[in-house]
């Protein structure tokens, strides 16, 4: 059955997309993430303009992690003091990214800049992820401890001024470093069309020593309000937003969520953040291979304006 | 003299008769107004028409050509060609095409390149070739030669979408003077106002037009959305949003298990 979408401008099949949305929901339930940065892919793939994309997901993304962070507050696993301190810069961050995602689009460049922030971000992030959860694979393997470093050691990090106290997360750290990850994940996710979970949960843990207890959590309301203010920006300045491809998504999406949250509860930690390294390495590889081999068609257009 | 010319050129502009006045073209569209809905997958749109003696008693001559170009609304687009900079693949040039038809179909009995000489062609803007593509070259703008790259992308591009098209056998012919022409509406068509613009050729001369026009409207819901998308945007915005987390709560609602 084909639909078709008013912003995106085209007709696409409705169980495609569906089923697109519960694919990704599937994948976000099992690893505890958005998934925007395998959404994103797909819909480009399908033909939507990179552009409609990047600002529809946000609002699907908008939907998934406000079921999950639902669920975190009923469990009362999360941290709303340092949500809020890292929203604070996160709109910040949302607000920058959107903006320049409006002067590249003007710029015919964005495609570009979407193509290289995907390569560079998703291949090393992908790949610390794998190296980490080998290197936690083998340790097991050779029956040591899995721990990575001693809970309360400090960085330099835990040395700048400005600090402050979460009491639920039980940690005392600067104001710096926590503004400075909620600005670069708004930023990346109104440039990229992602949460941006899987870069934030670690981000938390390694640099803030958040416990695991409130870390999705916590993460999920970042992401919540962040990719809720993208949609409404992106539709206020660059009037992308496809409202019938977002509730298709959205549909599909948590539908999925909820069959993947079983075997993503069953498998064991190291082998999950294998697979997601791996799935995210996999995404980066594909969109460098695009940059790199030359394209069947070198020229393409852009609609500038009517008359 | 002058002023005679333009007083007769008035008259025949309005009986819709060509240069020669002997013939003169009668259609009739299948359809005026074409609704892009929800389930649109493209449509097929007739003309037909007749070719009628004008004045009554002057004899017709025919083998006639005809042709039909169906002009969208204008669009101002940009195309952009890549090059490899630094090992990656990045738009380096681009164009702007300004004013010209978001859809263009030329339709005829045969090719067009058969039907009259260059010259008349070129005049009349009759084929994709030889239709008016104005570019913004710096400060100017201006058509450029036929094999210019970009002009000839820019023309395959919008082929590719079955936004731009040449057809020599969309026009038949049923009888010597009734015939049938055939435009095709592909699913991504461009709402606007559409001009039609019907030539009748005899002998490589063009002896009669006319013209006739429709509509292609989105309706419906598809119509509210991109209306509050772009008229709206913030409010727009702030719907979506909201229509996210209410897919949310359902979602957390309906598969709450603890």
């Amino acid at each position: 059955m084909q639909i078709y979408l008013p912003i995106a401008d085209l007709p696409v099949n409705i169980f495609l997309v569906l089923g697109m949305g519960l694919a990704v929901g599937y994948i976000s339930g099992m690893f505890g993430i958005g998934g925007g940065f395998l959404m994103t892919p797909l819909l480009i793939f399908v033909g939507i303009s990179p552009a409609v994309a990047v600002a529809t997901v946000s609002s699907h993304i908008a939907a998934s992690s406000f079921t999950g962070a639902l669920s975190y507050w009923r469990k009362r696993a999360l941290d709303i003091a340092l949500a809020l301190m890292l929203l604070s810069s996160g709109i910040v961050g949302t607000a920058t990214g959107v903006w320049l995602f409006t002067e590249l689009r003007a710029l015919d460049q964005l495609d570009l800049m979407i193509g290289v922030s995907y390569v560079t971000l998703l291949t090393i992030v992908g790949a610390m992820m794998i190296y980490e959860s080998v290197r936690a694979i083998l340790r097991t393997r050779h029956g040591m401890p899995a721990t990575l470093r001693r809970p309360g050691s400090h960085t330099w990090l835990h040395g700048l001024p400005f600090k402050l106290r979460f009491k639920r997360s039980k940690i005392y750290v600067s104001a710096i470093p926590v503004w400075a990850i909620g600005f670069v994940i708004g930023f990346v996710g109104a440039i990229m069309g992602i949460g941006g979970g899987f870069l934030l949960v670690p981000m938390l843990i390694y640099f803030l020593r958040v416990p695991t207890a409130t870390v999705i959590g916590t993460s999920m309301v970042l992401t919540l309000v962040t990719m809720a203010s993208a949609t409404v920006m992106h539709a206020a300045t660059n009037h992308l937003v496809d409202a019938v491809l977002a509730l298709i998504l959205m549909v599909g999406g948590v539908i999925g969520a909820q069959f993947g949250a079983r075997p993503g509860q069953k498998m064991r930690g190291e082998r999950l953040r294998l697979l997601l390294g791996l799935l995210v390495f996999a995404v980066g590889c594909r969109f460098a291979y695009e940059l790199v081999v030359k394209p069947d068609d070198l020229y393409s257009l852009r609609y500038v304006r009517s008359g | 003299m002058r002023r005679f010319a333009i007083m007769f050129a008035f008259v025949t502009g309005l009986c819709g008769a060509g240069p020669a006045a002997a013939e003169r073209l009668v259609v009739s569209l299948s359809n005026h107004r074409v609704a892009v809905t929800s389930s649109f997958v493209g449509e097929e749109l007739v003309l037909f028409g007749t070719i009628e003696p004008d004045p009554v008693t002057s004899p017709l001559r025919p083998p006639y050509d005809l042709v039909v170009t169906v002009t969208g609304p204008r669009q101002t687009l940009r195309t952009r060609r890549k090059q490899r900079v630094l090992g990656i693949w990045v738009n380096v040039d681009s164009r702007e095409f300004v004013r010209v038809p978001a859809y263009l179909a030329v339709l005829s009995n045969r090719s067009v390149n058969t039907i009259a000489n260059a010259d008349t062609l070129r005049r009349l803007q009759i084929g994709l070739d030889n239709f008016l593509l104005p570019q913004r070259i710096g400060s100017d703008v201006a058509d450029t030669v036929r094999d210019d790259p970009f002009r000839r992308s820019f023309v395959r591009l919008q082929t590719q979408q079955g936004l731009y098209r040449e057809s020599s056998t969309a026009v038949t012919f049923l009888t010597p003077t009734v015939f049938r022409a055939a435009i095709p509406m592909p699913a991504a068509v461009p709402t606007g106002s559409y001009g039609i613009e019907v030539e009748l050729f005899t002998g490589g001369n063009l002896v009669a037009r006319t013209n006739s026009a429709l509509d292609v409207i989105k309706t419906g819901f598809e119509q509210y959305v991109a209306d509050a998308a772009r008229d709206y945007g913030l409010l727009y915005g702030m719907a979506t949003a909201l229509m996210a987390l209410l897919i949310g709560w359902f979602a957390s609602v309906i598969f709450a298990r603890d």
